[in-house]
């Protein structure tokens, strides 16, 4: 005890000066504060006049935890800035030489006239961006939805029952490693029309990570849970609503994300084949144009809309996964 | 002594990939209404089986068990467990696990109000009020042992089954919940069947000791009556010549008559 109280006020000013420096290693002040803490409140009462000292302790404090926060901050925005700098500079690098690919700046200004207006309609085959991107997404969620409408219940049931995952999983490992493009053909003669064909590769390819992550999750509902249930006598819808339901969400969310993350890379391809609206159409169509920096402007805008669909997803899954210890 | 749960010449047989696996024989036991009897015996002796067939969990591959005049022909909630491992569902707070058993006995007869009262006062009997909004992984082991005690006993069971409930615990909180255990099965006059592997815990709650032999095909070897007095207090046993002689009795079972476990271990 006595050993801390004097210890760490000769610690306390030293931290905050490399601190106000921003000299000091990162796991110092977490490893300190609490010590520091106790010695103050130690010192109070035995050293009579501290007060001016705890003052300036305090104000010390304060200030290193600002540069804490900024250097955590700094931790987690510098190394993406850095590697996006050194792609944009190889880009531009690798551009300075080879005449038909567009530059960075080249993109940038091409990006800038694209975004002042993503949403103009000049007929069915020159639309803005952002309804190209609208259109793709909501192919997705079509596709999608009716995937998990069909692939859930489905789930449940092979998770369930033994003889039904015996007499399915077959099937489905048999299906599940074709490319979903292949049965765009399959789409097209039975809907007649390119815009379901291609919603259809989406519930196709949609399906299979929500039939087997539910059944999984079907399948990995403890025990203990289903004990209970049979202990209080659950009748059997309450047992879906109230135990197997809620535990087999985190599963589900799963299912989804990896659904939705498969649907976003062949609608693009899917689109291409079927032309009309949409974000894989609007490239090739930007292809056909030559407009090649378009193309990686679309590349971009694919990766992003991507990238947000995971994050909310993730956020979701998130929000529904309960810990259980 | 009226005869309230019936266990009679039970075994259990299960089927593994070497064979059959007879797991317990010849159980005959009965337990009065209002009785606290522990089971006893080292690990693998099927104490939990046991508890499982009463339970009505599992079925047994011979033999029959009743309850109250009935045959348990399978789990219901005049027979409440209390889990090895408390068993909440984590994505329920304290209050609506209570709540969803409460739900489940008495939602058909009694307004929302009442079943509400109900889930209360079985989070006060086990001293967690200030918890019942808190999520199970927010609140300590002890705590979710607590709610889980708290579940079991809102349903008002005919039984009380508990399967080494405090196994899990540190010994300062688990002598705690021992405490309240036998204060709440002295208020309520609960039967209850405890498994359990700390012969201490079985000395100070029980009126009788069912000690089992080694598995496989295990059964009862011996049973001890407690003659202790009620309320009992763990530091004045600790003195207490029956106690002592009681403590020794089963540990003689345990480590002198059923030492092969131990040494084959």
């Amino acid at each position: 005890m006595d050993a801390m109280t004097m210890d760490t006020p000769a610690i306390l000013p030293a931290m905050a000066e490399s601190g106000r420096k921003m000299a000091m290693p990162r796991a110092v002040p977490a490893a300190l504060k609490p010590a520091a803490g106790a010695g103050a409140a130690l010192q109070a009462p035995t050293g009579g006049g501290a007060t001016p000292g705890d003052a300036g302790k305090a104000g010390l404090a304060a200030a290193s935890e600002r540069a804490e926060k900024l250097r955590a901050f700094l931790k987690a925005v510098l190394p993406p800035l850095i590697g996006f700098g050194v792609f944009i500079g190889i880009w531009y690098l690798a551009t300075l030489k080879a005449s038909g690919l567009p530059g960075p700046v080249q993109t940038w200004k091409a990006a800038s006239v694209l975004f002042a207006d993503p949403f103009y309609s000049n007929g069915p085959n020159d639309q803005g961006i952002g309804w190209n991107v609208l259109s793709s997404l909501k192919r997705v969620a079509v596709g999608f939805g009716f995937a998990a409408l069909a692939g859930i219940p489905l789930g449940f049931i092979l998770g369930r029952f033994a003889f039904m995952s015996a007499m399915i999983n077959p099937l489905i490992s048999l299906l599940r490693p074709v490319s979903p493009l292949a049965w765009l053909p399959i789409g097209l003669l039975v809907f007649q029309k390119a815009d379901p064909a291609a919603t259809w590769t989406i519930f196709i390819c949609s399906i299979w990570p929500m039939i087997i992550n539910t059944a999984v999750g079907v399948q990995r509902v403890p025990q203990d849970y289903l004990n209970v249930a049979r202990v209080l006598a659950l009748p059997e819808w309450q047992v879906m609503t109230r135990i197997l339901f809620p535990a087999v969400l985190p599963y589900m969310l799963t299912g989804i994300r990896l659904s939705i993350g498969t649907a976003w890379l062949v609608i693009v391809a899917a689109e291409m084949l079927t032309g009309g609206v949409g974000i894989g159409f609007w490239v090739w169509d930007e292809w056909n144009n030559l407009k090649v920096e378009h193309i990686i402007i679309a590349i971009f805008v694919i990766g992003i809309v991507g990238l947000l669909l995971e994050q909310f997803l993730v956020m979701l899954a998130k929000r529904f996964t309960y810990e259980n210890t | 002594m009226e005869k309230f749960v019936t266990v009679e010449k039970v075994g259990q047989t299960f089927d593994t990939k070497k064979g059959k696996f007879v797991a317990l024989r010849d159980i005959d036991l009965s337990i009065a209404q209002g009785e606290f009897v522990t089971l006893i015996g080292h690990s693998g002796c099927g104490k939990s089986t046991l508890l499982n067939l009463i339970a009505g969990l599992t079925q047994p591959s011979i033999g029959v068990l009743l309850c109250d005049g009935r045959e348990i022909g399978g789990p219901g909630p005049e027979r409440a467990v209390v889990f090895q491992n408390h068993s909440l569902l984590p994505w329920l707070t304290s209050f609506e696990n209570v709540h969803l058993a409460v739900e489940r006995v008495f939602g058909a007869k009694e307004g929302k109000a009442k079943l509400r009262d109900r889930t209360h006062a079985a989070l006060e009997l086990v001293g967690l009020t200030p918890a019942a909004h808190k999520y199970p992984h927010e609140i300590s082991g002890g705590m979710k042992q607590r709610v889980g005690i708290a579940r079991a006993l809102s349903m008002q069971p005919k039984v009380l089954l508990m399967d080494e409930p405090f196994g899990a615990l540190d010994a300062l909180t688990r002598a705690r919940l021992q405490d309240e255990l036998m204060k709440i099965c002295d208020a309520t006059k609960a039967t209850t069947v405890m498994v359990t592997h700390d012969v201490d815990e079985a000395v100070l709650l029980s009126d009788r000791i069912v000690m089992m032999t080694n598995g496989p095909a295990a059964t009862i070897g011996e049973v001890l009556k407690v003659e202790l007095p009620r309320p009992r207090n763990r530091l004045d046993l600790a003195h207490d010549a029956r106690y002592i002689d009681y403590r020794a009795a089963v540990l003689e079972f345990l480590y002198d008559k059923q030492a092969g476990h131990k040494l084959a271990a």
